[in-house]
């Protein structure tokens, strides 16, 4: 079933055009990735997908209807930057998540925070980027959603956590959710991806089922997205 | 897991499972974990292992039993014929690559009756 599709999307700031005629169709039950270099349009589409940027034109359907108030509650997003007000504790967090959405499992949040060790009475000012990072990922992943799109989740995180976090993206689907990653850390993440997305100059160039484009390039993802994109 | 990017994936849990198959390690009629747990076991993709299991199924290493879950096969013989087969491709790749240093078919045999003799 189509979860997510863009119909002829643009999105233009003045005269620039960022994103230029997209066209997609995401299924449900998928992991996919949202590959690009840096400045190609990655996190503007995943901001127009969230209703954060408004599009100059063309469509953005969430479950066949356009998005807004109800696609919203239907699609849990980890923004690239910080948006966790770091005055709070963690179990202060948990509570807040759990005011505001109502598919926030509050039980399962404590669970893999107590899996990682962690003291839920802290600050969130007096953690280390790494463990914030996996923090805001937890209460993303805690959220029982139909889309959840990951923007840059392995930005700045040691080998372990990276690890740690592709598991828990893993263990923390549903079956029928899918998963958005956008990330230029192909390596790292691509054995868990059903889909690739390369995007370059604000256009999609290819939309492919990995294990077939690995099969008919003879290559890892990395390397065909490194052999189509050379600087 | 440690994966190799450049194959696809479902082609390496297959092998992977197969030649845990014809090892032993699984044993004929044990059963399988759940999809989602093999998946998570072996960290992939849910899908991915759908489609490795898929090909097993295939291939007649291992069945599903409606409502129960998978089974690695009944078929013992089955399973020797596999093993047998992946002996002969470990092998070939073994001369090959022998070969492909410069010993003769006779080097390599006489090297493997010497190594075999420093075992014991």
């Amino acid at each position: 079933m189509t979860l997510l599709k863009c119909e002829n999307l643009y999105k233009r700031f003045g005269k620039t055009e960022i994103l230029k005629d997209i066209n997609l169709d995401i299924k449900s039950g998928k992991i996919i990735g949202l590959l690009g270099k840096n400045g190609m349009g990655k996190t503007t589409l995943i901001k127009c997908i969230n209703d954060l940027l408004t599009v100059s034109s063309g469509k953005v359907l969430i479950n066949g209807k356009e998005i807004g108030v109800e696609s919203k509650s239907v699609i849990s997003y980890l923004p690239e930057r910080t948006y966790l007000d770091k005055s709070l504790s963690v179990n202060e967090t948990i509570k807040y998540f759990a005011t505001f959405y109502k598919d926030f499992d509050s039980e399962k949040a404590c669970r893999l925070l107590k899996d990682l060790g962690l003291d839920t009475a802290q600050k969130l000012n007096k953690m280390s980027k790494g463990m914030l990072e996996k923090v805001q990922l937890v209460m993303v992943m805690s959220r029982k959603a139909d889309l959840y799109i990951l923007d840059e989740p392995l930005g700045g995180v040691d080998p372990a956590t990276r690890d740690y976090i592709l598991d828990t993206i893993l263990t923390n689907f549903d079956d029928g959710a899918s998963v958005i990653i956008s990330t230029h850390l192909i390596s790292d993440i691509e054995r868990i991806l059903d889909e690739v997305i390369f995007i370059n100059n604000g256009e999609i160039v290819l939309h492919r089922d990995t294990d077939e484009l690995r099969a008919e390039q003879n290559g890892s993802i990395d390397e065909i997205f490194r052999r189509m994109f050379k600087c | 897991m440690e994966f190799n990017n450049n194959i696809p994936i479902y082609i390496q849990i297959v092998e992977q499972i197969k030649v845990k198959i014809i090892s032993g390690v699984l044993c004929a009629e044990e059963r399988l974990p759940s999809v989602r747990e093999f998946a998570i076991q072996m960290q992939v993709n849910p899908n991915t292992m759908q489609k490795a299991l898929t090909e097993l199924e295939e291939l007649g290493l291992i069945f599903t039993e409606r409502t129960n879950g998978k089974f690695v096969t009944k078929d013992k013989g089955l399973i020797e014929k596999y093993k047998a087969e992946y002996a002969k491709e470990l092998s070939e790749k073994y001369f090959e690559n022998m070969l492909g240093i410069g010993y003769t078919k006779k080097q390599v045999l006489d090297y493997l009756k010497e190594l075999k003799g420093e075992e014991k």
